[in-house]
């Protein structure tokens, strides 16, 4: 395996969180009831045209200056021919020979060490709708005995990013495409484009693999389809590089072709092969006129870009005083706008980052689900802490009350309220309740007398258990060793 | 009152609005002609009576109550059937779309419901527009009124045969190499192709998107710009739309009508005057620009040297556009689906849906178009003819420079025989040589009647710069001053 250097390439598909679609006026929402959100031209009925959406192309040339790529100042659609039937007019608006965005760059830290990626190009095109093949056995189009097609994601803007060829990260490589995807989401959900949710298919993923062996050509490359998660883009890559390791490794060659992942057994396998390539007779669409963005019009949305992650995660680090380490352990358990906002809600950056990756971090790995998803919100976590500073909730039973909070009680000092948690802070009732434990241990109590304050932990636990718990464990042990001194 | 259907639409509108008629007088007037003449005619594809009637209702339930109408208020009108109206069957002339319904009109259609046009129904072409005489239809070919043996040109040949026959006062074409123009030419009646992007295409079925241009059709000048004046002006729902006022061609066409063309420069096309046409169809379109000479015309030679090489250039974009517009009919969502019988894969259906359902011109054009488009096909066949395109439109720019108007015969040859082209393409194609060249560029271009052939109609082409429709709609009414509007035999 060492002796073979990895190359990948990396598409990604994105589904603009436009209102309406690319070339028509029907709206966008996800998990409509089938066929709801058309019209006759996103069905592509005879005679309808297509009018191109404002809003996506401004989405478009955000994402390509937030990649460092150069804008076309003049670029036209193209129509990809092919028959398909969940392509109503089939063929597909796209863009071909003269993309929207080009030549840009992503860089990603992996391991300590920054990647630069190579950004192809970024280009605008429509989504085709979905096929629901019913009956056969595989779900696919062959021996399916009906196919079922829902036109409501037909003509959803979506954005190609394409990766320049990667090389030279050797191992690093399937990490490298994961910090790639991870950063490009993180971006891309920071530019307020779409809500880049895998899981539901508004970014998807295509992975390029390759191998060679040091100092030769490139080696021939297979296409990984169907890559919905990034960890399953770590995974593609990485059963991808071991599986053509063994090919070659047996004297085998690579056939270029297209493969599917398989989230389950982590596996990819082979689908069809690229020898007969389609011939998509790309032509420029002669339906709409060329795109032509005002240079003006691209500095004032270059001048109004947000920070991006990785500049803002650099500030952080700064500001919050944490090691790389630290910082990685934040950004992999995706808490770094939760702890941003907890601090800005009034936490010290060590209690938000204690509070977020300690308790939280272990009850949402319990339940299987971001952090982000949890029933807690930043201002609930500052509230938390401020009522241990003041010193009425002690750790323990600040953990009780974000129990609380959790299921949904309410805030911190509503769930406080309502279950009665308090630090037993009256000195009056604690000292009646010392005294008491004083007089039922007299043993005890002459030890400390003569100096061995270390048997005091017998008494603490008598007062804790009369005050079932509510009392702050250092204190009562002042007051004991106050009371018999 | 005089016979209806021999009356001009602006006759008819002014009788309507002055009481002199009803919309629903004139309506049944030619619905009755229809079904007089129709069955030796072939014009329409489909009427729709009860919808003419409706909308000719409400047009004089509007002047009764006193409501501000249009000057074609309550004037029927035949539609092509390549433009979607709303519950009412469009067929493009194909099989393919045998039966379908648009659940939409075209943004035209809305436009002349709303100037209170009646339409009576739609109209005969050759499939999916692609032919020159209607033979290529799939529900039988159209008969020209001159001469029920001979075609009525096309593809729009329904829409012209209709007008001719006087079943409609006017008539809504498409001109994608001359398709409304070549018609009118051989039926004697006026019809205009407006600049590219100044009528929309939303609504109309695509053949090639960057040449379809809808236009009137009519049997004087006037009422082709009257009809001009409704259709055109900028659509949102088409980008290739022109956001620009449309010109004053109403105004324009009255100009022209008294005669007086002082001062206009006409360019006499050398290429197109030549060899190539009949000679009586050359003989009366010289006999034309004396005519315009008359009225105070210069004339002056300019050559255009990339006109010979639009036919070709045509024949490679309009057949790339059409493979892939065309795609779409499938059987999957509308039209005809064939073959899905339970066993047969959808990629079979799909293919004998389109087998069954196109007719052998439209195959052969989807193959000339797939063919042109092919990787390492398309620099030596598309992009070619994308750069002799741009070249025409120069040679169009350069003569513009010296003249306001060029002027051509429309076509080479009056209506032929049935059959008499069907064997050979290219001889079919030849009835577009000189229209073509306006689609390639742009420009507005019309048709005038001019004289007869052997008793045959010659039709007089005026070609004006993108946007200057107004200017050709001038000598074209000045031309019809002078040659007069023609009057078919009686059926
Ligand atoms: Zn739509």
């Amino acid at each position: 395996m060492a002796t073979y250097e990895p190359v990948i390439g990396l598409e990604t598909h994105v589904e603009l969180g436009t209102n309406t679609k690319m070339f028509c006026g029907c709206p966008t929402v996800f998990g409509a009831e089938p066929n709801t959100q058309v019209c006759p031209v996103c069905l592509g009925l005879p005679g309808s045209l297509p009018v191109a959406n404002k809003a996506a192309i401004e989405a478009t040339i955000r994402i390509g200056l937030a990649l460092n790529c150069s804008i076309a100042t003049w670029c036209r659609f193209a129509r990809k021919n092919y028959f398909y039937p969940d392509m109503p007019k089939n063929f597909q608006i796209s863009q071909y020979d003269e993309p929207l965005c080009v030549d840009g760059y992503l860089d990603v830290d992996v391991d300590g060490q920054t990647i630069r990626v190579g950004i192809e190009r970024v280009h605008l095109e429509e989504d085709t709708g979905k096929t629901l093949h019913i009956g056969g056995a595989t779900g696919r189009i062959h021996g399916a005995t009906e196919s079922l097609v829902d036109y409501n994601r037909a003509g959803i803007p979506l954005v190609e990013i394409v990766t320049k060829p990667v090389a030279g990260t050797g191992q690093l490589a399937p990490a490298v495409a994961r910090a790639y995807v991870t950063e490009l989401r993180d971006l891309l959900r920071t530019l307020d484009v779409s809500d880049v949710r895998m899981e539901q298919g508004s970014m998807r993923c295509d992975v390029n693999t390759s191998l060679n062996k040091p100092g030769e050509e490139w080696g021939t490359r297979t296409e990984t389809k169907n890559v919905n998660s990034l960890r399953s883009v770590e995974r593609a890559v990485r059963s991808e590089m071991l599986r053509q390791a063994s090919v070659l490794d047996a004297g085998g060659s690579i056939t270029q072709e297209t493969r599917h992942f398989h989230e389950d057994t982590g596996d990819t396998t082979s689908g069809r092969s690229k020898e007969t390539a389609t011939d998509y007779r790309y032509f420029p669409e002669p339906d709409l006129v060329p795109l032509a963005p005002d240079p003006a019009w691209v500095e004032t949305l270059k001048a109004a870009l947000p920070e991006t992650p990785r500049a803002r995660r650099a500030r952080l680090q700064q500001e919050w005083r944490v090691s790389d380490h630290d910082l990685q352990s934040i950004v992999n358990a995706g808490a770094v706008e939760l702890i941003e906002a907890t601090v800005a809600a009034g936490a010290t950056p060590d209690a938000a980052r204690k509070w977020w990756l300690g308790e939280l971090a272990r009850r949402a790995n319990n339940d299987g689900v971001e952090l982000s998803a949890l029933a807690v919100t930043p201002a609930d976590v500052a509230e938390l802490q401020q009522l241990v500073d003041a010193g009425k909730l002690t750790d323990k039973l600040a953990r009780q009350v974000l129990e609380g909070t959790l299921a949904g009680e309410g805030s911190p000092s509503a769930v406080m309220a309502a279950r009665g948690v308090e630090v037993v802070s009256d000195t009056g009732a604690l000292t009646a309740a010392v005294d008491e434990a004083i007089a039922a241990n007299p043993d005890v109590a002459a030890k400390i007398r003569e100096g061995k304050v270390a048997a005091a932990g017998v008494l603490v636990g008598a007062v804790m258990k009369a005050t079932r718990g509510q009392a702050d464990a250092k204190t009562v042990r002042d007051l004991i060793v106050s009371r018999l001194s | 009152m005089s016979d209806l259907t021999r009356m001009t639409a602006a006759q008819l509108g002014a009788a309507i609005a002055g009481g002199e008629t009803s919309a629903v007088e004139v309506t049944r007037a030619h619905l009755d002609r229809i079904a007089a003449v129709d069955e030796r005619v072939n014009a329409f594809l489909h009427v729709d009576a009860e919808g003419a009637l409706a909308a000719a209702e409400r047009v004089d339930a509007d002047r009764a109550a006193g409501r501000a109408q249009g000057p074609l208020a309550g004037v029927p009108i035949a539609v092509k059937d390549v433009l979607t109206t709303r519950g009412v069957p469009t067929t493009a002339g194909s099989k393919i779309l045998e039966g379908w319904q648009p659940p939409y009109d075209a943004t035209i259609v809305t436009r002349m419901r709303e100037a209170g046009l009646v339409i009576l129904g739609k109209t005969n072409m050759d499939e999916f527009a692609m032919g020159s005489s209607t033979e290529y239809s799939a529900y039988g070919p159209t008969h020209n009124p001159w001469d029920l043996g001979r075609i009525p040109g096309g593809s729009g040949g329904g829409s012209a045969a209709a007008i001719a026959a006087y079943e409609a006062p006017l008539a809504i074409g498409t001109d994608t190499g001359g398709s409304i123009r070549q018609p009118g030419a051989v039926t004697g009646t006026v019809g205009a192709k407006p600049t590219y992007g100044g009528t929309s295409r939303y609504g109309l079925i695509a053949f090639s998107s960057s040449l379809d241009t809808p236009g009137p059709c009519a049997r004087t000048v006037e009422d082709a710009a009257l009809l001009h004046a409704v259709i055109a002006g900028h659509d949102p729902r088409d980008s290739t739309s022109i956001p620009a006022a449309v010109p004053d061609v109403v105004a324009a066409a009255r100009r022209g009508a008294t005669g007086d063309l002082s001062g206009v420069r006409l360019g006499v096309v050398k290429e197109f005057s030549g060899e190539g046409a009949e000679p009586g169809v050359s003989a009366a379109v010289r006999e034309g620009i004396e005519a315009l000479v008359k009225l105070g015309a210069e004339v002056v030679e300019v050559s255009c040297p990339h006109f010979e090489f639009a036919l070709p250039a045509y024949y490679l974009i309009a057949p790339s556009e059409c493979s892939s517009n065309l795609a779409r009919f499938d059987g999957v969502r509308y039209g005809l689906r064939a073959g899905d019988d339970g066993n047969r894969s959808l990629e079979e259906v799909m293919s004998l849906t389109r087998d069954q359902g196109f007719g052998p011109e439209v195959k052969r054009r989807i193959m000339i178009g797939t063919y042109a488009l092919s990787s390492g096909y398309y620099d030596a066949y598309y992009g070619q003819a994308q750069k002799v395109r741009t070249l025409i439109s120069r040679d169009f720019a350069a003569a513009f420079e010296k003249v306001d108007v060029l002027v051509s015969p429309t076509t080479p040859f009056v209506a032929f025989e049935f059959g008499s082209r069907t064997s050979d393409p290219y001889q079919m194609y030849l009835a577009d040589l000189y229209t073509i060249p306006s689609n390639l560029y742009g420009g507005p271009a019309i048709s005038v009647p001019v004289g007869l052939s052997d008793g045959l109609p010659v039709g007089f082409q005026i070609m004006a710069p993108t946007l200057a429709d107004d200017r050709m709609y001038r000598v074209a009414a000045a031309l019809e001053s002078a040659a007069g509007v023609l009057t078919p035999p009686s059926l």
